[in-house]
């Protein structure tokens, strides 16, 4: 009750409260976090606590200068390194995204096909691999896939090969560990575009003779587009910055700007450039957001339909 | 169903935070809040399994100070949270060339040595090595120490090279022994600081070298072996070297006979050697220090007074079978530990080890970017 009445006392009614939530929670959570990064970006590094110099300093006469370095960002240009990752990491993430697809979307349409009451259990089974850290899952796989691990004994024992594969620490095992661990952000999107579908259309389709791929490819592929293009999103923009999977489970060659972060953060103690690398990394996946973004609005305003 | 949907990832998302809640409070700082008011509390930030078992039930029985044990698992980790300020710990164990940096950073407070009566204990030769990183020591001591060296499995090893001579980096850094033992796996430190130590005593150089010509020849070497080497990292290379996965790695003497110790456990004729490379080689002193912001100091005092006692630090070396660098303590510890050269190394190899001191920004900065290259192989 006081509360609701302190509330009134501001002038705030309910909805402007509960729409005033999320906006809190975006300027805590992003807005205040972003700002500091930014604000580093152009500090200069410097050897004490925290490990560079301030922005604003006071330059006497009551004066303040503040001085923005843009050398960090000048910085990361004048080496291919930074390149070359980003790059990478796009395409590392851009291919993961297809395997995704090429796994979840059967799956997705398996389960929006099935009778309803099974269908919770099978989205249950999508979703219970969270319940786990993903870092165990991640150390699973390790144990799956080393030179003396389950697989290779298996496939040792069963005398198709002689010396273990050389699995662990390859792009085939991080590409692996990203799939499997990105695959559900793919699959409940597809699913929950997948189950609003009219399946009467393509009986209909049937009728006027209509092949079942001919009418998958027609009728189904088009109308879960808006799924596809959400699901792909979903891994596609946290798969760019991943760092755990690849450096637990990829070679010493996979150049991941997740890694480059890695290294300048930690290993040259270099906040500033770190954070210049954090802020392009931003400016990169901002399009891909924006897209997803009018993609969602499309879906949800397609909801009535 | 996008809300279900969202709704079930939300769940299962917020119980994941949860799950990772208490995992945290558990090993944290989070306890004990009736002995904090009392202020007999002190948290320790060390590496896992770093400690005798009855070390901290000990020191809280004589005591009365309640112990919160953190762990860290890389120095990078320890650093980062100290460099972030207000880190809340009260004894903090970084590796000496870190530690002279963060000194440098304004990190620790500096001793009020008239609060450590078991000064006396220490040896005075270890304690003038660190105190090139820490001048008069007036910032750290000792815990235990070590050497960077070279871990080999020797039947694989002698099957390649029956002839040569095995003390020498030229196994690793040199193309002509590296590319033969590659069929059986090398592995190298994923620490670009340290194993540019190792190129520069291989090459003959001084170890600390911050010349850009000397960085130039390293890199070549390390170009030249980079197809030789099967893994990079830090601590996967004592199961794999335990296991035969590899059978020559560039590793820590601690590191390399829990190694060896994992290879008689699984008795499959493995047998894990350890040397001292005769070029020379560096030494790693973990050591003991007290962040300025520390919010116990006294319990601090205690505790590093306390581990300096000479029955409490010979039971950790017993323990943990790592060199202490307490005089008083040696006559207590097991002579399976003192006389082990992998532990404690034969005045011979004594004389061939050197301290790592700490790299400028830009020496860091340019190995870093040499170790980028060398690790992704262009």
């Amino acid at each position: 009750m006081a509360k609701r009445s302190l509330l009134k006392r501001l002038g705030i009614s309910g909805g402007t409260f509960v729409v005033a939530v999320p906006y809190i929670w975006l300027l805590l959570f992003f807005a205040v976090p972003f700002i500091i990064v930014l604000k580093i970006s152009f500090s200069d590094i410097d050897l004490a606590i925290p490990p560079y110099k301030p922005l604003i300093e006071s330059a006497g006469n009551h004066l303040i200068a503040i001085k923005l370095n843009f050398n960090n960002y000048f910085f990361l240009f004048t080496d291919s390194l930074y390149f070359s990752a980003f790059l990478n990491s796009i395409k590392v993430a851009f291919i993961s995204t297809v395997l995704c697809l090429l796994v979840g979307y059967p799956m997705a349409y398996g389960i929006a096909r099935s009778a309803p009451a099974t269908r919770n259990i099978l989205l249950l089974l999508v979703v219970l691999p969270f319940w786990t850290s993903l870092l165990l899952r991640v150390y699973a796989w390790i144990g799956l896939l080393k030179a003396n691990g389950v697989i290779n004994n298996v496939l040792q024992w069963m005398g198709l090969i002689d010396e273990p594969l050389p699995m662990l620490y390859t792009q085939f095992a991080m590409y692996i560990g990203i799939v499997y661990s990105y695959l559900p952000f793919m699959i409940l999107p597809l699913y929950s575009n997948l189950e609003k579908m009219n399946w009467q259309l393509l009986e209909a389709a049937q009728d006027l003779g209509c092949r079942p791929w001919q009418s998958f490819y027609k009728i189904t592929l088009p109308l879960s587009r808006n799924g596809i293009l959400a699901g792909s999103m979903l891994v596609f923009i946290p798969a760019v910055g991943e760092f755990v999977i690849p450096a637990l489970l990829g070679g010493p060659n996979a150049l991941m700007i997740g890694r480059i972060l890695w290294d300048e953060f930690f290993s040259n103690r270099a906040w500033p450039v770190a954070s210049a690398v954090a802020i392009l990394l931003l400016i990169v996946l901002v399009p891909f957001m924006m897209w997803y973004q009018s993609v969602q609005a499309r879906e949800s305003a397609g909801d009535g339909r | 169903m996008w809300s279900v949907v969202r709704s079930a990832l939300t769940v299962a998302c917020s119980l994941l935070i949860l799950a990772g809640c208490g995992g945290k409070s558990s090993a944290g700082k989070g306890e004990g809040d009736a002995a904090a008011k009392s202020g007999k509390v002190l948290n320790l930030y060390i590496w896992s399994d770093y400690l005798a078992a009855n070390t901290l039930p000990d020191f809280e029985k004589q005591t009365g100070i309640k112990v919160n044990v953190a762990y860290f698992d890389t120095n990078e980790t320890l650093e980062t949270k100290l460099l972030a300020g207000s880190s809340g710990y009260d004894v903090v164990l970084p590796t000496a060339s870190y530690f002279e940096r963060q000194i440098k950073a304004g990190v620790y407070q500096s001793f009020d040595k008239s609060k450590l009566p078991n000064l006396k204990n220490m040896d005075p030769q270890l304690m003038l090595l660190v105190a090139m990183h820490d001048p008069n020591n007036a910032h750290g001591l000792i815990y235990l120490w070590g050497t960077n060296g070279i871990g080999y499995n020797e039947k694989m090893v002698k099957s390649i090279l029956p002839n040569e001579p095995l003390d020498t980096w030229k196994l690793v850094f040199d193309p002509v022994y590296a590319s033969k033992l590659a069929k059986c796996g090398i592995s190298v430190l994923d620490s670009p600081a340290e194993v540019f130590r190792a190129v520069y005593n291989y090459l003959g150089k001084d170890p600390n070298s911050q010349k850009p010509e000397d960085l130039v020849v390293a890199e070549d070497v390390l170009m030249k072996i980079r197809p030789y080497i099967r893994n990079i990292n830090s601590s996967e290379y004592i199961e794999a070297l335990a296991n035969g996965d590899v059978c020559v790695s560039v590793g820590y003497s601690g590191d390399v006979l829990q190694s060896r110790d994992r290879a008689r456990e699984a008795n499959k004729g493995i047998e894990i050697k350890y040397i001292v490379p005769k070029e020379g080689t560096i030494l790693w002193f973990d050591m003991l220090a007290i962040p300025k912001d520390a919010p116990h100091p006294d319990s601090a005092y205690a505790f590093i007074n306390y581990l300096m006692q000479p029955e409490v630090m010979a039971s950790i070396s017993n323990f943990k079978r790592f060199a202490n660098a307490n005089a008083a303590a040696l006559p207590l510890v097991d002579k399976s530990v003192t006389g082990d050269p992998v532990i404690y190394p034969t005045p011979e190899e004594r004389k061939r080890l050197s301290v790592q001191l700490a790299d400028s920004i830009d020496q860091t900065r340019a190995i870093t970017r040499i170790w980028q290259r060398f690790k992704t192989g262009r």
